[in-house]
């Protein structure tokens, strides 16, 4: 239902508002999409020039150029690392957060009230406090620049907020569906699996694309527990581009478009998924 | 099975991870905010008692650095917060009118949210660049500037990009959430109203602004919390520089702990942080009472 806010001179606001609003929310991506298909020298020079310019050139260079850039053998490495990361991440915090989420929201348990809090309050503490502490810990039993660290790190913090938000989903479907396949015979855990899962998985799904995204984006962590490509993932690897002073914005646009491939289609394909995750997570948590 | 039982097996997970990668992190962090420990000097921490934190308290270098980046840490905040919560609401109400394609603008909303946090940091350290950027091309071709500016070169120009950047990425989360609330307001209302001839600026601050509050408030408080904890673009566009401007209390951490080594020190500020970070989720707390959230 709209609410008016455009009533009067919707004829002309409305259109007006619109583009402004293209305008802003898709310039810096497009400008990073169109930059990247343009000659690196013509870039530094006049971008808009005539007749336009299009070339792959940033992209080949990107794949096959030993010197660009970080090097294109290490920017594979780095992809295949956020994969990697991203999606054990995901099927971890998946694991234990719809069994957890469940358990919060339907059994009884003891100190069940304090754990809820508990997983609250954990998504408000700030990161940086708890890299230090991961960092002297992760040096003293040798796990920095591995996969493992990040995967821990990333866990511990996409998994409070997911088990919060699965909690919130497994308590909104009706008790009754459990209970009536309980009477017909069914054990608790055959319930959950036969029952309550399946009515579950839309909201597994969204927190599962949550989990993925969030990893995917992560920086700090990866940037102060990796210091070789045998771990870093892609936001290192971009941030790298530049700190050697290239001015390589061709490449560095090039790189960026490859990074935000996977997390941009999934977002579109799934963004109904992915509203509802935030809703609930932010009008419930 | 007991039920008590079945919930420890299914907690198992949840309880190992958490407690071996977040309880346990925490609370060693407050033992080694205790501590002297750089690791540049010695691998090994000594004890110091509250060697780190009577450092913050009376050293004055030491207190004009935690204060300075608190302050603009604040400033930040104070700063993009609104500008995040107006946007986002102004978007909200925008895509919430019945128009051909608004499937298609909602999609778009989705993009700089699902862009990376570090690209977008790129995207704009590459637009404002003072030899190469786009920003001056376009201006200087135009005739707008004579010369090319390093717009990133003062202290005002450093914290006003990083701001815009910052809210260029954070908006569309705030619209997402608000149009959703959107979606709920009762229609007949508005209806009501029209029959009593109120006008747009009307419906907007006596009907839509109070249903929506709880919702405002809960985003208010969400990218507080956020912008409490910006770093990312820092360490991308200015790196806390020019002369510290941009050093907020995220990224000086950051600096602290892991270019200085200051581990001890770094984990006594982080742990500070931590307490104002609790004390503010407090005051929200209290400002939120009564509100439901629908």
């Amino acid at each position: 239902m709209s609410t008016g806010a455009f009533g009067g001179p919707r004829r002309v606001l409305l259109p007006v508002g619109l583009a402004l609003f293209a305008i802003f929310s898709l310039g810096p991506f497009a400008w990073m999409v169109l930059s990247s298909f343009i000659y690196e020298s013509r870039l530094l020079v006049d971008p808009f020039a005539l007749p336009p310019s299009f070339t792959l050139d940033n992209y080949v260079r990107l794949f096959t150029s030993p010197n660009a850039g970080v090097g294109s053998a290490n920017f594979i490495r780095a992809i295949a690392n956020s994969l990697a990361v991203c999606t054990i991440t995901m099927i971890v915090s998946v694991f234990a957060g719809t069994l957890g989420g469940y358990s919060c929201a339907r059994l009884r348990f003891p100190g069940q009230n304090f754990l809820v809090l508990l997983l609250l309050a954990i998504q408000f503490v700030p990161t940086v406090t708890l890299i230090i502490p991961m960092f002297v810990i992760g040096r003293a039993v040798h796990l920095l620049d591995t996969w493992w660290i990040l995967i821990l790190a990333y866990t511990s913090v996409i998994l409070p907020y997911m088990l919060w938000i699965l909690r919130g989903y497994f308590a909104s479907i009706p008790r009754s569906l459990e209970n009536a396949a309980r009477v017909d015979g069914c054990s608790r855990l055959g319930a959950f699996v036969r029952i309550v899962l399946p009515l579950a998985a839309p909201g597994v799904a969204a927190t599962a694309i949550f989990a993925f995204l969030t990893a995917w984006d992560e920086f700090f962590f990866a940037l102060i527990f990796t210091n070789s490509y045998a771990a870093k993932t892609l936001p290192v690897a971009l941030s790298e581009f530049t700190t050697r002073h290239t001015s390589d914005f061709g490449l560095l646009m090039a790189g960026g478009v490859v990074a935000n491939i996977l997390p941009v289609l999934m977002a579109l394909g799934l963004q109904r998924y992915i509203v509802r995750g935030l809703t609930a997570g932010s009008v419930k948590g | 099975m007991p039920e008590a039982a079945l919930a420890a097996l299914f907690l198992a997970p949840t309880l190992v991870i958490i407690g071996l990668v977040f309880v346990w992190p925490i609370i060693y962090s407050l033992w080694l905010s205790l501590n002297r420990f750089n690791l540049d000097v010695s691998p090994t921490p000594s004890f110091a008692g509250l060697h780190n934190y009577t450092l913050i308290a009376t050293n004055s270098f030491y207190r004009s650095d935690v204060l300075g980046a608190a302050g603009r840490t604040a400033l930040f905040t104070v700063i993009s917060v609104p500008i995040e919560v107006a946007l986002g609401l102004a978007c909200a109400l925008l895509l919430n009118e019945e128009f051909r394609g608004r499937i298609l603008f909602r999609s778009a909303l989705i993009i700089p949210y699902a862009m990376l946090t570090i690209s977008n940091g790129l995207v704009w350290s590459y637009i404002l660049d003072s030899t190469y950027g786009t920003l001056n091309v376009i201006l200087h071709h135009w005739g707008l500037i004579g010369a090319y500016h390093a717009w990133l070169g003062t202290p005002t120009g450093a914290m006003g990009w990083v701001i815009v950047a910052d809210v260029w990425k954070t908006t569309p989360f705030v619209t997402i959430i608000l149009l959703a609330a959107l979606q709920t307001l009762p229609t007949n209302v508005y209806k009501a109203a029209a029959v009593d001839g109120a006008g747009v600026l009307q419906r907007f601050w006596r009907i839509t602004f109070p249903l929506m509050r709880p919702a405002i408030l809960v985003v208010v408080v969400l990218r507080t919390l956020g912008a409490f904890r910006v770093s990312d673009i820092i360490y991308v566009l200015t790196g806390g520089g020019p002369a510290n401007s941009t050093d907020v209390i995220g990224y000086y951490i950051y600096e602290q702990a892991f270019i200085d080594f200051h581990i001890g020190y770094a984990a006594a500020v982080a742990y500070l942080t931590t307490l104002v970070v609790a004390l503010l989720i407090l005051v929200y707390l209290w400002l939120l009472r009564g509100e439901t959230v629908a």
